[in-house]
């Protein structure tokens, strides 16, 4: 059985109880919605955020937010599976370990698609410009961030499966700096020094400059490959220790 | 089907180092039905999840349905089923979807799986619960369901973990029925652990007690019964001098130092107790001792256990039911 087969049978079990009980996805897809609604309009003006429509800066880096936020709980599902004994039943079948995780992860990269088209949807009768090549390029990167994080995510839950709460309590502690320290809901340029400084050490903040690139249709523009490089480590960082982690539970 | 030399788990635990398993020597043919009888934290499980390559050995090798379970993880993965403490079946999804996914995973196509699934569903009396969410179902249901994803892929091994524990006897009795069922029809290797002596003494053809995370004896229930306990055969006189005399006669039956007097109370453990009674009794009459009371009790395998270690595995099943 090939990578492809694995991982889809592994994303289309953990997505049907999803569409058998709409109402958290239903929920889950509002959630940016608030953002846009009660955040977005205290930008308008902000030094920083460009001449043009507040959301062509607000929109991409909301989305970069989502995947922060959507991938980084993927360890969540994992942690009642391996509550259970899903889980160890999973490990038993001759199913690709990296295909395991990253099915798992999938299903949250699916919701940060949708939410993405949502939320274009939304805007764009409110002065967002759609670049269509730039947004299909920014949601790869988005993409990319998003099978990291889940990776990620995952490879703590396995870490953390003796102490569920632990897995929580770190995976709040690192959020919060990192989406702070990224510039998604207000412009680093009015940071102080020593904030800015804090920031350049943050792999997101450069995504979120170079999906904002993307999706204001610059594709070549100066941000954009660090942005793919930061992206592409997160991955590579997350698949490695995701798979690490899977191969090494002791369960 | 199963051959491992030396296989054992440390585990570190902080500063404390737990050996789990120390050095398993099992051979295990093709259709035998074995029973792994050991107290909690005996290490049952975790010798399990080693021949099933959910965990590494920290030593020893392993040789499952011909696969090294270290050098070839996906091809002993193929060829067995793992039957686990814990449930298989997630809460949230649904019964069918389970058992089609379970079927996929071991490289079943779509089609192929929906009829096994269905299959299953039927054999293991789940049709009506096949709509429903795992989480929804009763403890014996939710424990078939576990089965059912077991032999998904028709393994010629199948290892169970605890199959019956948590269940009622009606319930316990009803799995039976379905894994004693399968190893009719399709000669499945079967081995599985368990604390229920009287479920290892009845089911299992084959008993291994393993006591930390050493197997101690391996035979027949029937066997081990007859050389590590042995009948006692217990008898009742008049008056103190006609019990001392009784207990010399029973001397001359029973196996060993084996004869306690106590007041009127004559105990003996004797081999084959159901031909040496009759016998004692006749042999007691002619040299004019009456017994006003006799009484046989055949071994159980606590017996065995209890003088194998000194412990009782009641006395530890109470521990972890209070626990
Ligand atoms: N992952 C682990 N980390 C540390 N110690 C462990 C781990 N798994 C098992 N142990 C220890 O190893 C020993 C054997 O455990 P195991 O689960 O194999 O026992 P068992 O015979 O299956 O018991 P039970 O009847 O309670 O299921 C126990 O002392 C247990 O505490
Ligand atoms: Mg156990």
């Amino acid at each position: 059985m090939n990578l492809v087969t694995a991982t889809g049978i592994v994303f289309a079990r953990q997505v049907r109880p999803e569409l058998r009980s709409p109402l958290g996805l239903v929920l889950t897809m509002m959630e940016p919605l608030v953002f846009l609604v009660f955040f977005g309009p205290l930008l308008a003006g902000l030094p920083g955020v460009g001449a043009g429509s507040p959301w062509q800066w607000f929109v991409p880096g909301i989305l970069v937010m989502l995947a922060l936020f959507g991938a980084s709980g993927a360890g969540y599902t994992m942690i009642t599976e391996l509550a259970t004994g899903s889980f160890e039943r999973m490990m038993v079948t001759p199913l690709n370990r990296a295909a395991i995780m990253i099915g798992h992860t999938m299903k949250h990269i699916l919701i940060l698609l949708a939410q993405a088209a949502l939320i274009v949807l939304v805007v764009m009768p409110f002065g967002f410009r759609l670049h269509p090549a730039g947004v299909a390029a920014g949601l790869l990167l988005l993409v990319t961030l998003g099978v990291g994080l889940g990776s990620l995510s995952l490879a703590l839950a396995i870490a953390a499966r003796r102490q569920p709460a632990l897995f929580w309590s770190v995976q709040q502690f690192a959020l919060f700096p990192l989406l702070l320290l990224s510039g998604v809901l207000l412009p680093m340029e009015n940071a102080p020094s020593w904030l800015a400084v804090a920031a350049q050490f943050n792999p997101l903040r450069y995504v979120v400059e170079a999906t904002r690139s993307l999706f204001a249709g610059d594709l070549l523009h100066p941000s954009v490959p660090p942005g793919l490089l930061a992206a592409a480590a997160i991955a590579a960082l997350g698949v490695v220790l995701g798979t690490l982690a899977m191969r090494r539970a002791s369960l | 089907m199963i051959h491992t030399r030396g296989l054992a788990r440390r585990f570190r635990v902080r500063k404390e180092v737990v050996e789990a398993v120390r050095g398993l020597d099992i051979d295990v043919g093709e259709g035998e039905l074995v029973a792994f009888l050991g107290p909690n934290g005996a290490g049952k499980s975790t010798s399990l999840r080693m021949l099933t390559t959910l965990l590494p050995p920290t030593a020893g090798t392993a040789v499952v349905a011909g696969c090294d379970v270290v050098a070839d993880p996906a091809g002993t993965r193929r060829r067995i089923g793992y039957i686990g403490q814990g449930h298989g079946a997630g809460e949230q999804f649904v019964v069918r979807d389970e058992l089609i996914t379970q079927g996929r995973c071991y490289g079943m196509s779509g089609a192929e799986s929906r009829t096994r699934a269905a299959e299953l569903l039927d054999s293991l009396d789940l049709a009506e619960q096949a709509g429903r969410t795992a989480g929804t179902l009763s403890g014996g249901q939710r424990r078939r369901l576990d089965i059912a994803l077991g032999l998904v892929h028709r393994p010629r091994l199948l290892f169970l973990d605890e199959p019956s524990t948590g269940l009622d006897p009606q319930n316990r009795a009803n799995l039976w029925r379905h894994i004693l069922r399968l190893r009719a029809e399709s000669g499945t290797t079967i081995f599985l652990t368990t604390h229920y002596l009287e479920e290892a003494d009845s089911m299992a053809e084959r008993v291994m007690v393993i006591d930390h995370g050493r197997v101690i004896a391996d035979d027949t229930p029937q066997q081990l019964k007859a050389d590590l306990a042995g009948d006692v055969i217990t008898l009742t006189t008049g008056t103190g001098p006609e019990a001392a005399r009784a207990g010399g006669v029973a001397e001359r039956f029973a196996s060993g130092p084996a004869v306690t007097v106590e007041g009127t109370t004559v105990r003996a453990r004797v081999r084959q107790g159901d031909a040496v009674l009759p016998e004692l009794l006749r042999t007691l009459d002619g040299e004019g001792v009456k017994a006003l009371t006799a009484d046989l009790r055949r071994p159980t395998l606590d017996d065995v256990f209890l003088n194998l270690t000194g412990r009782s595995l009641r006395e530890g099943d109470a521990e972890g039911a209070a626990a």
